[in-house]
């Protein structure tokens, strides 16, 4: 029998030489070495659509090289079955992310035992992500054929119970990252297409039971690694070899692990802020046929009639999708822009509007410049946009020139190209809030802000133009889910980069001693939403004394330049004295990306405490008196919200 | 194929495998001769032949394979 094709990371570009630059970086291993270009070597090497064999040969060439950085990620894979190189490939997909990931297994099987005793090798590790690895048969455990439905009905539920018991425990001891993978239905059916007239059928079971763990993860804020369904579009054979099973118990097929890797570590990205946040599209030939500037509004092959019309449709309803639950669109395009512009607004068949679009940019330069430019404008890092380009010329230099904007080598049929993207999983999200939601909104508005900046000359004039009202509140239940993921995503405006559990959260709501508070900030353009949060902790001075210490302060950086953090400082303030406090205590710790903030406390006028640890690596710690405090005057209107 | 074919790929497969390029290979080279070459080694021995030679070992072969020539003379049987 010859093999299934194998699922492939086809979306990635080959890089050249690939097999002679890994030698010659195992040869630099050995010798003296630069640590930060081996990293940047071995990040580039991860970029390559590799494969089964070329994954674990990076993988040996990089875990050989201690102290190429203590671990971003430390993942416990907690498996019932043998993981073989699927944690080589884990570590490998991180790096593709620029993550360095340390990965924990213990013996399979022995995943509660390690869970539950305090001594074990997984608390030694204490992992910041935990995965379940579940494999079909532990699921299914001994039930019979035959078995009768309350029977199978109460295993179900009795297995469900046991894993969100797991979560908890996890939770509890780690407060970490939590994944559960389904089970993969690969145990054969003995009735055929009506299988769920068996309730025992093990291809029944385990439907019903992903269709469970899926609600009991949602309840539980544990993040899904969905192998069944992966498996059902790639095809079963290839994610699950029989004959592997036998021979190791091991379940996931090797020919998968690539792209099992590469699921995980989407997971353990998206968690950290780190999907992309930006699909920037070109226009001729890639989301309508035809060259507008040559061909008119009227020649474009757009729409019913024609396969490739149809086809461009269906990759701008993928689109507009996507910008439904979250994802800025932006145009990138070697056009004139009053064309452009008139096809968008006036072919009748468009899906995409105008004012679906946060950035429009049509012109004649170089669009690793028109990139840039998009960026920047959307107040965005090179690594959140997506480019989609049918040109190959194009998508090239703008990987030589911009090598952190994702550029995917999309297939030449648009019919193909929304499966693409789809399976390259940039957009990855793991909550959908109502921000989410309201996102393309929001950046589009911004934009509208930006022109608005750029005509303005008085910034102060600007600033008052904008009529902004800042309006605060304690964190309570509704917010929640926005709360925790803006505290876990910022990373540029954040002092202290604590990254926290909804459990944490939850905790703080009417916490004695806790300041724990959310800003929304709205302005003539619209709601922007829960921009700020701001967690302070009262600790005693002295005897009579107590301060707020601010443990947590951090901002979107969509509202930087507008004196958003005074304002929220005349609040913290008010709070405080309102709670009987002499001082603030503000602590800065510095990450590789919070560089912006390093003087926040002292341009609020905090005095610098002596912290010889912290100063060391360029931290600060300071004081701020309360007695004589006077209100920061800014361009902002300051109330507090009313109850929800 | 040829079996000079064979072995130049399974040398680039060691030497993936075992990241070491200064491995010999003979028909009655072994785990016993190469450290390191475990079970799980083995196995990314076999999945890296599966994939190279696109071809797929039974559970028969796999319970059939001691050394390296047992390795080559399934390739063999089995790679067009």
């Amino acid at each position: 029998m010859r093999p299934q094709a194998t699922p492939s990371l086809y979306w990635l570009t080959e890089v050249p030489d690939w097999r002679n630059r890994l030698r010659s970086l195992r040869a630099q291993l050995t010798g003296e070495h630069d640590l930060a270009s081996i990293r940047r070597e071995a990040v580039a090497l991860a970029k390559a659509p590799l494969d089964f064999m070329r994954t674990v040969a990076l993988d040996q060439a990089v875990q050989s090289l201690a102290g190429l950085g203590g671990g971003d990620v430390r993942l416990a894979i907690l498996s019932t079955s043998t993981t073989g190189r699927l944690g080589a490939a884990i570590r490998v997909a991180c790096l593709r992310r620029g993550l360095t990931c340390s990965i924990y297994e213990p013996d399979y099987g022995q995943w509660l035992q390690e869970l539950h005793h305090q001594e074990s090798g997984l608390h030694r590790f204490s992992p910041t992500a935990i995965l379940f690895a579940t494999d079909a048969r532990t699921a299914v455990g001994g039930l019979s054929f035959m078995a009768h439905a309350d029977e199978v009905h109460t295993q179900r539920q009795a297995f469900v119970a046991r894993m969100a018991g797991a979560w908890r425990r996890a939770r509890d001891a780690f407060g970490c990252h939590v994944i559960q993978q389904t089970c993969l239905p690969h145990l054969t059916s003995p009735i055929g297409q009506n299988e769920h007239l068996l309730a025992g059928s093990p291809t029944n079971f385990l439907m019903q039971l992903n269709a469970d763990l899926r609600v009991a993860a949602t309840d539980a804020g544990v993040d899904v690694l969905s192998v069944d369904t992966h498996a059902a579009q790639d095809g079963l054979a290839v994610w699950h070899d029989p004959a592997l099973w036998f021979g190791a118990k091991q379940e996931i097929s090797a020919a998968a692990a690539p792209l099992y890797g590469d699921l995980v570590a989407r997971l353990v990205a998206a968690r950290r802020g780190l999907s992309a946040k930006c699909l920037v599209l070109d226009l001729d030939n890639t989301i309508w046929g035809g060259v507008v500037g040559d061909d008119g509004v009227a020649g474009l092959v757009l729409g019913q009639g024609s396969a490739a019309g149809e086809a461009f449709l269906a990759l701008q309803a993928y689109a507009k999708a996507l910008a439904a639950r979250g994802v800025i669109l932006a145009i990138c395009s070697k056009n004139d822009e009053a064309v452009a512009r008139h096809a968008f607004a006036h072919h009748p068949e468009m899906i995409l509007k105008l004012d679906d679009i946060a950035w429009f940019v049509a012109n004649w330069q170089d669009k690793a410049t028109n990139l840039r430019v998009i960026a920047q404008g959307l107040n965005l890092g090179l690594d959140s946009l997506v480019f989609v380009d049918d040109n190959p010329a194009e998508r090239d230099l703008v990987r030589r020139e911009l090598p952190t904007v994702s550029t995917p080598e999309v297939p030449e049929d648009p019919a193909l190209i929304p499966r693409c993207l789809a399976d390259a999983g940039y957009f990855e999200t793991v909550t959908v809030t109502a921000e989410d939601r309201a996102r393309s909104g929001l950046y589009r508005t911004n934009a509208a802000r930006a022109e608005l900046e750029a005509q303005a000359t008085d910034i102060e004039a600007y600033l008052a133009d904008l009529q902004m009202h800042l309006s605060w509140a304690p964190f309570d239940h509704i917010n929640l889910p926005r709360i925790v993921q803006l505290i876990n995503k910022t990373n540029q405006f954040n002092l202290t980069t604590r990254r926290v559990s909804e459990t944490d959260v939850a905790a703080l709501i009417d916490a004695p001693d806790i300041l724990a508070l959310q800003f929304r900030l709205r302005d003539r353009f619209g709601d922007i939403g829960i921009i700020a949060v701001l967690i302070a902790r009262r600790i005693a001075e002295d005897v009579q004394d107590a301060s707020f210490q601010i443990d947590t302060w951090l901002m979107s950086c969509r509202v930087l330049g507008r004196g958003v953090e005074a304002a929220t400082l005349n609040v913290l303030a008010s709070q405080a004295v309102a709670r009987g406090a002499r001082g603030l205590i503000g602590v800065y710790r510095p990450t590789e990306r919070n560089g912006i903030v390093a003087d926040h406390y002292a341009k609020l006028g905090f005095q610098s405490h002596d912290a010889p640890d912290l100063s060391e690596e360029g931290g600060f710690v300071g004081r701020l008196d309360l007695a004589d405090f006077v209100p920061r005057s800014t361009s902002i209107k300051t109330e507090q919200a009313d109850q929800p | 194929m040829t079996k000079d074919e064979i072995y130049a790929a399974l040398a680039e497969i060691f030497e993936d495998v075992f990241g070491r390029s200064d491995l010999v290979l003979k028909p009655s080279t072994s785990a016993k001769d190469i450290s390191g070459w475990d079970s799980i080694r083995q196995i990314d021995i076999i999945l890296s032949v599966e994939q190279r030679f696109q071809i797929k070992l039974t559970t028969r072969d796999l319970d059939r394979l001691t050394c390296v020539g047992d390795l080559v003379r399934v390739i063999s049987r089995l790679a067009r």
